[in-house]
């Protein structure tokens, strides 16, 4: 796990032969800095590349890094919260506990809470907040995330979610970024207006323009909420956006831009955040279609791709070198010391002769635009395949549309998993069997069977052999080139200070304006 | 230099028939007038196939990166998209006729509250670049008449071209890093609130104003140049000379009247120019104006929108189009006195 750091993120990743022990070094000095005592008072500004004038409060609506920072981690709050450090702590639910089988869990639910129009929190806003996502007839980018849900009832200030089938990582679903407790208001939930338990109350919304927010005098966090008012700014334009930084008209910019972020670094008042996150680069290789679906073949290819130069190049050191197999570092079922499956030209021949082949040729569909230099890394990996006798085609496709008309349409194609709350999540999602984000249609049988073992199963190390397993299945069999793991990169006035940068979720876990602080 | 006879140094311009010709007038605005409408309904076609020809529509761009064929098709039929096109055409004109640009797709809030205060805040720069582009260019325009071939004339001749063949953005930026970032004067991005007080608002829209009309000045500058080169090619400008009229009262008071009509005309081009030239310098000063809602519009593929706000600004050019004319015909005495058909 990375934490918050400073420039030396690019000097470890440089001498990745030293990297351990300098972040090791890191790592000790980092704590002395971190804990410095928070101070109240100031004004904090934010910009965001995202906000659009199509934004609304709405928390069934998937939004980007302003919506998600504001009404997630500002205005509201969840019932379980991801702290910077990725344990999983409570929020307005106190406490938890879990019927053995995972299919029945009951949430304490936090006394004494105020909205910001002065109503108590009960479990009816809590109920009703949860049901905001499940309802048929409304869109909700969390309605997968709650389809296992059976019932809900309130047993005195305790809900009790019975589920059809057993989910050990239920509390974790609810810290995701939709899952926003509002309040209940003349029997109707009321999702617009921005009333919620946070740290901040509204003060303006300007949707695709500004928001702001002054201290909520009430938090129930006491040790939390530093700035007297923070503002929001959505500056598209990354340009803008640096220069708006550079002049000190906003003292946060999430995310910096990371082809001028050496520049930006060489400045003295301004510092660099940077922690890797569970988001990674795919390139899926689709099973049913020639020559993908030889293992062999696949295996070839995933040894023919140079990782580390993608990192370096491509990511400007801004990246985690992948495995192969989408757990993150970060990850708590992540599987230590499974070996690198690195560039190797020799390997990849041996496997393509194994299939029978000498040359291959095929078409790789990407797009300008869908990641930080998508193009680049397709054209990188043409002339690192190319000795091995892979002979790629770098197709561009528009961006608009991509999703609908080129991923999971063409066989070969470069895309990108955002992180998931949990490993199961994104395992089911993307690699489960029949998953309709199966991109791949791969199916392997003892990997489904490990999934659904480990998806019920409440002991921690049990899971972890069986995640292990699956990691190491994934990476011998899966179907899909994962070179590397993304940062969330962000650039701030050196005049801010703060802890643990979490990595769940965009600025801070979205939880910047509670966390940090003027020194 | 100061014996000159008063009476020689009247303006030589005909003196008018006390009769204008009310019909002929009429006829040619009215001609003008349906002309216009006609042009603003084929922009009206033109704008609503190109919006079609957009590669994915708003319900995908909606649904994100994970889409799912039922959901796509619930929000189509939502938005209407499943609707034929030439349907939809005639149903939007119809409103849009009506005042009524509908909903947004996206968000949908009504497309009147969305474009009320950026079309205003749009103008205010508009306005603001033209008041510094308008007299810049017209003085640049009269000293580099006063001696064409000059030093002056050469020097603005090669500014406005300058500024005239540089794209908005680099003179945007050059802007940004010597008078916001190097020298801390102005700053780098216009916070433009909704009540923003009218010298705090000339203070923060200085360099996008500066930059917008950096385009518009050299234009006209080589316009009103050329307009009033070409009167003073005319037989009673040479008249005037000989009857030793000195060179500064021959711009002044001679060709420059018989070319303001023109220079009118250009300057109401101009502000159209400045008016449709906002989106780039909307995107890099972060000004909260219709450029910026229309290029937020276009990336959520909010067609609605879009549509409304290329209209708008089609009506705006043709309107101030139709302003040139005008003014082009009443200065005109040919068109506007009878007798010479």
């Amino acid at each position: 796990m990375t934490s918050s750091r400073t420039v030396t993120r690019r000097d470890v990743l440089r001498l990745s032969g030293a990297g351990a022990a300098i972040a090791l070094g890191s790592a000790l000095v980092l704590p002395s800095i971190a804990h410095a005592q928070p101070k109240r008072g100031g004004v904090l500004r934010l910009a965001f590349d995202s906000g659009s004038a199509s934004d609304t409060l709405d928390p069934a609506i998937v939004g980007q890094s302003f919506k998600v920072t504001l009404s997630f981690g500002t205005l509201r709050n969840n019932l379980t919260e991801v702290a910077g450090n990725g344990d999983l702590v409570p929020e307005l639910a106190e406490s938890w506990e879990a019927t053995p089988d995972a299919k029945t869990w009951a949430f304490k639910i936090r006394k004494g809470v105020e909205f910001h129009n002065g109503k108590t929190l009960t479990p009816q806003d809590v109920i009703a907040s949860v049901n905001h996502h499940r309802d048929k007839n409304k869109k909700s980018g969390a309605r997968a995330l709650l389809k296992q849900i059976e019932d809900i009832r309130i047993d005195g200030d305790t809900i009790i979610f019975s589920l059809n089938a057993g989910i050990a990582d239920f509390p974790w679903y609810l810290s995701n970024h939709s899952l926003q407790i509002c309040p209940v208001i003349g029997g109707k939930l009321d999702v617009l207006s921005g009333i919620g338990t946070g740290a901040y109350v509204l003060q303006e919304f300007e949707p695709g323009v500004r928001a702001s927010g002054t201290r909520n005098p009430n938090y129930f966090k006491t040790d939390r909420a530093f700035f007297d008012e923070v503002r929001y700014r959505s500056i598209p334009d990354s340009t803008a956006r640096t220069n708006a930084l550079l002049t000190g008209e906003v003292d946060v910019v999430v995310p910096a831009d990371i082809q001028t972020i050496d520049l930006l670094a060489q400045r003295d008042n301004i510092e660099i955040f940077s922690v890797v996150t569970r988001s990674h680069q795919v390139f899926p290789m689709r099973n049913t279609d020639a020559p993908f679906d030889n293992n062999d073949v696949r295996l070839a290819f995933k040894h023919s791709f140079d990782k580390k130069t993608h990192v370096e190049r491509i990511m400007r050191g801004y990246g985690e070198v992948g495995n192969h197999q989408p757990i993150a570092k970060t990850d708590p079922f992540y599987a230590e010391g499974l070996e690198d499956l690195g560039y190797d030209i020799d390997k990849a021949k041996f496997h393509l002769r194994k299939a029978g082949l000498s040359t291959v040729n095929v078409k790789l569909h990407s797009a300008e635009g869908l990641y930080p230099g998508a193009i680049d890394a397709c054209s990188l990996f043409r002339e690192s395949a190319a000795p091995a006798g892979i002979n790629v085609e770098v197709v561009r496709e528009p961006r608009d549309g991509y999703f609908a008309n080129v991923w999971r349409k063409r066989p070969f194609v470069a895309s990108f998993w955002r992180a998931r709350p949990t490993a199961d999540m994104l395992l089911t999602t993307v690699y489960a069997e029949g998953a309709p984000y199966n991109e791949t249609v791969w199916s392997n049988e003892r990997f489904n069977t490990l999934l659904v073992e480990a998806r019920s199963m409440l002991d921690f190390s049990g899971r972890k052999e069986r995640y292990a397993e699956i990691q190491r299945i994934i990476r011998d069999e899966g179907p899909t080139i994962i070179p590397a793991f993304t940062h969330y990169v962000g650039a701030s006035s050196n005049k801010l200070a703060h802890g643990q940068v979490g990595s769940n979720n965009t600025s801070d876990n979205g939880r910047l304006c509670e966390r940090w602080w003027f020194a | 230099m100061t014996h000159v006879n008063p009476v020689v140094d009247e303006p030589q311009a005909p003196v008018p028939p006390p009769r204008v010709s009310l019909a002929k007038l009429s006829r040619i605005l009215s001609l003008r007038l349906l002309l216009g409408i006609t042009t603003l309904l084929s922009v009206s076609i033109v704008i609503f196939a190109a919006v079609q020809f957009l590669p994915g529509d708003a319900a995908e761009i909606l649904v994100g990166q994970y889409p799912d064929e039922q959901t796509i098709a619930v929000l189509r039929r939502e938005l209407g998209l499943d609707q034929p096109p030439v349907l939809r055409y005639l149903y939007w004109v119809g409103a849009a006729l009506q005042g009524d640009f509908g909903n947004s797709l996206t968000s949908g809030r009504a497309i009147s509250d969305l474009i009320g205060t950026r079309l205003q805040n749009t103008l205010y720069l508009a306005f603001y670049a033209a008041l510094i582009a308008l007299p810049s260019a017209f003085v640049a325009a009269i000293f580099s008449v006063l001696k064409p071939g000059g030093l002056v004339d050469r020097i603005t001749n090669t500014l406005s071209l300058v500024f005239l063949s540089s794209p908005q953005f680099l003179i945007a930026y050059v802007l940004v890093l010597f008078l916001a970032v190097s020298m801390p004067l102005f700053p780098s991005s216009a916070d433009m609130r909704p009540n923003t007080e009218i010298f705090r608002f000339l203070y923060i829209c200085f360099l996008p104003a500066v930059t917008l009309s950096a385009v518009s000045a050299g234009y006209m500058a080589r316009m009103m140049r050329a307009v009033m080169l070409d009167v003073m090619e005319r037989p009673f400008i040479r008249m005037a000379k000989l009857k030793g009229v000195t060179p500064n009262r021959v711009v002044l008071y001679h060709t420059l009247p018989n070319a303001l009509g023109s220079i009118a005309a250009v300057a109401a081009l101009v502000l159209a120019q400045l008016i449709l030239g906002v989106v780039v310098v909307e995107t890099v000063f972060v000004y909260p104006g219709l450029g910026q809602l229309l290029v937020d519009s276009v990336s959520k593929r909010d067609v609605t929108v879009v549509q409304a706000i290329s209209l708008i600004f089609a009506c705006v050019y043709i309107l101030l189009n139709l302003t040139a004319d005008l003014i082009a015909i009443l200065t005109n005495p040919q068109i506007l006195y009878p007798g010479n058909d």
